[in-house]
């Protein structure tokens, strides 16, 4: 094998239990490529003696003819997932030596199926973020460049170390967490597959909690397959979150590659957006006749309160999260910045230990929650939220099994290209991803083609709660009918 | 313009951030640009909707009323910037 990091992960699963690779091998050859990449910003934190030490463990499982169902694949994991001894920062200045004395649920099931961790991974502080720009260890640089161009691209955000890290071979397969589209937008900008599970199908339990009632985890890999090997070991129920549900996880490897024969496709007319790129417009009706050669039935349908629901998000996300965010005071963890007294104390803490980004967004969801205000901009939002779900439940009930729509408004731009002027302009990248945790649906962002300038565009599939099986075998369709991706050349090793 | 130069004053102390005079009006005018942005809102009928406390319908769940955690205090201030004898120190509240 000429270079171990560009199999999939189904693969080197498969040349790890024929013996035809070791873990050890495989750890060493991304530990390698991780160290080569260091301009790309992936990393917040390298373990590769811990990666050597899991992948030893592995080793010895295999040879005992005792492997689990990840054993020996490395991989990355978002900073925002808390690791037991490894610093967990959330890209934040406020956590930057947090060491949680605890796992996350969904990295500890991961570990339990034999997975190795290669390090955690840069995000956009707290997660707040679409270009990966806001995070306080810098900005991380997507592997792609426009052809004949060396401007560095954002890989979008929050999952921006995760996707880039993908996308570049550094590991097989990555965790990444989504409250507005942040696994897919990512996803979509570096041609990676990424999906966003039903709301409660993974635990929240040891993820730095951003907005509680959106968050969710969730893989990003390099085929659909690897994303729901993925999936398959980091769902399932867990007493330590009340919000995660207590019903089996399906096999989802094996929905890949099943029919999709007789499926109705919803296509929401509210999608195609005033001033829409043609490529994207484009892009969309291959992705139809795609479907429709596969056998599925596409029909037109509306989703009328759309439009609403990027607003409604900027209040209810920034509502939750100056909740959420009211933990960090400088006394429990974190920083501290001295101050004459306890207040003056929690304030000088705050203001230097957290971004300005996240500073905006606590003072809005303050503004929208503080006496007087309450009803006319959250409880108002929440009703709109009650109006968005129901759209796309009346979708549903007339037949449609799942909702086809492209994954984001335009491919990955370049560094300090949007938002510096006004913070709206980068919210918007949000426009086809956010309607789907406001509903607490399933969406999946599969790679579909090229703009053109050369550069990664996605489709996303919506689903009915709970059936990521339906997205899965529909993600396939596209993932083999589209033009076949050529990931990036390492330019930078 | 809902937000004035006041109010950013007020909101940043209800917050617990420290704002610079100087950063007063600029973000004055950002808030100002996020709530022009959700303005829209104001013009959806809501009338009888209710508004969404669990995206996922789901009966709340109980457990036994029992303690299923302790005794590591000295992992809860292991991570703390300032502690004594399994206390968080902070600044002299009560005078």
């Amino acid at each position: 094998m000429t270079d171990l990091t560009e199999l999939s992960l189904a693969a080197a699963r498969d040349a790890l239990v024929k013996k035809e690779v070791s873990a050890v091998e495989l750890a060493r050859a991304h530990i390698a490529a991780i160290e080569q990449a260091r301009v790309l910003n992936c990393f917040i934190a390298e373990t590769p003696d811990k990666a050597l030490a899991m992948a030893g463990e592995s080793d010895a499982r295999l040879r005992r003819g005792q492997a689990r169902p990840l054993e020996g694949i490395p991989l990355g994991i978002k900073d925002l997932y808390c690791t037991k001894g490894v610093t967990t920062t959330a890209a934040s200045h406020i956590l930057e030596n947090f060491v949680p004395p605890y796992e996350s649920t969904v990295t500890a099931n991961l570990w339990r199926d034999g997975a190795v961790m290669l390090g955690k991974l840069n995000l956009d502080e707290f997660a707040m973020g679409s270009s990966n720009e806001t995070s306080y260890f810098g900005p991380v640089i997507s592997p792609w460049r426009r052809p004949g161009s060396n401007m560095k691209l954002v890989p979008g955000g929050s999952s921006g170390g995760s996707a880039a890290a993908v996308a570049a071979r550094l590991c097989y397969g990555a965790t990444a967490t989504d409250t507005g589209g942040s696994i897919r937008q990512p996803a979509a900008f570096t041609g990676t597959v990424g999906i966003k599970p039903t709301y409660g199908r993974c635990s929240r339990w040891g993820i730095v909690a951003f907005a509680s009632s959106l968050d969710q985890a969730g893989p990003i890999a390099r085929t659909v397959r690897d994303a729901a090997i993925l999936l398959q070991s980091m769902a399932g129920h867990d007493p330590k979150d009340a919000t995660s549900v207590d019903r089996p996880v399906p096999d989802y490897a094996a929905a890949v590659g099943t029919s999709i024969k007789g499926k109705v496709i919803g296509i929401p007319k509210e999608y195609r957006l005033d001033g829409m790129p043609a490529e994207i417009d484009r892009l969309w009706g291959e992705g139809v006749a795609w479907l429709k050669a596969a056998g599925a039935k596409i029909v037109e349908i509306s989703l009328p309160h759309t439009r609403y629901a990027l607003p409604a998000y900027y209040i209810v996300a920034p509502a939750e999260a100056s909740s959420n965010l009211a933990r960090y005071d400088g006394v429990r963890y974190g920083l501290r910045v001295p101050g004459k007294d306890v207040i003056d104390l929690y304030e000088n803490t705050r203001a230097a230990g957290f971004g300005k980004e996240v500073r905006r967004r606590i003072m809005i969801g303050t503004y929208v929650l503080s006496a007087g205000y309450y009803d006319a901009y959250y409880v108002r939002a929440q009703k709109i939220r009650t109006l968005i779900k129901r759209d796309f439940e009346t979708a549903f009930a007339e037949g449609v099994d799942a909702i086809l729509t492209p994954a984001t408004p335009s491919a990955a731009f370049g560094l300090g290209e949007k938002g510096a002027a006004d913070p709206v302009e980068m919210y918007l990248n949000d426009v086809f991803t956010v309607t789907v945790n406001m509903a607490g649906l399933p969406g999946i962002a599969v790679p579909a083609g090229t703009s053109s300038e050369g550069l990664p565009l996605a489709l996303q599939l919506i689903g009915r709660a709970f059936e990521e099986e339906t997205l899965f075998a529909l993600a396939s369709v596209i993932e083999q009918a589209a033009p076949k991706l050529q990931l990036p050349l390492r330019w930078w090793a | 313009m809902p937000v004035d130069q006041a109010t950013v004053r007020r909101i940043a102390h209800l917050a617990r951030i420290k704002l610079p005079e100087a950063e007063v009006p600029h973000l004055a005018s950002e808030l100002n640009a996020i709530l022009a942005f959700v303005e829209e809102l104001s013009t959806v009928d809501v009338a009888g909707v209710e508004p969404m406390t669990s995206v996922m319908p789901m009966r709340m769940k109980q457990r036994p009323d029992v303690v299923t955690d302790g005794d590591i205090a000295d992992q809860i201030v292991a991570n703390a910037p300032a502690s004594e004898d399994h206390f968080f120190v902070v600044p002299k509240v009560v005078e």
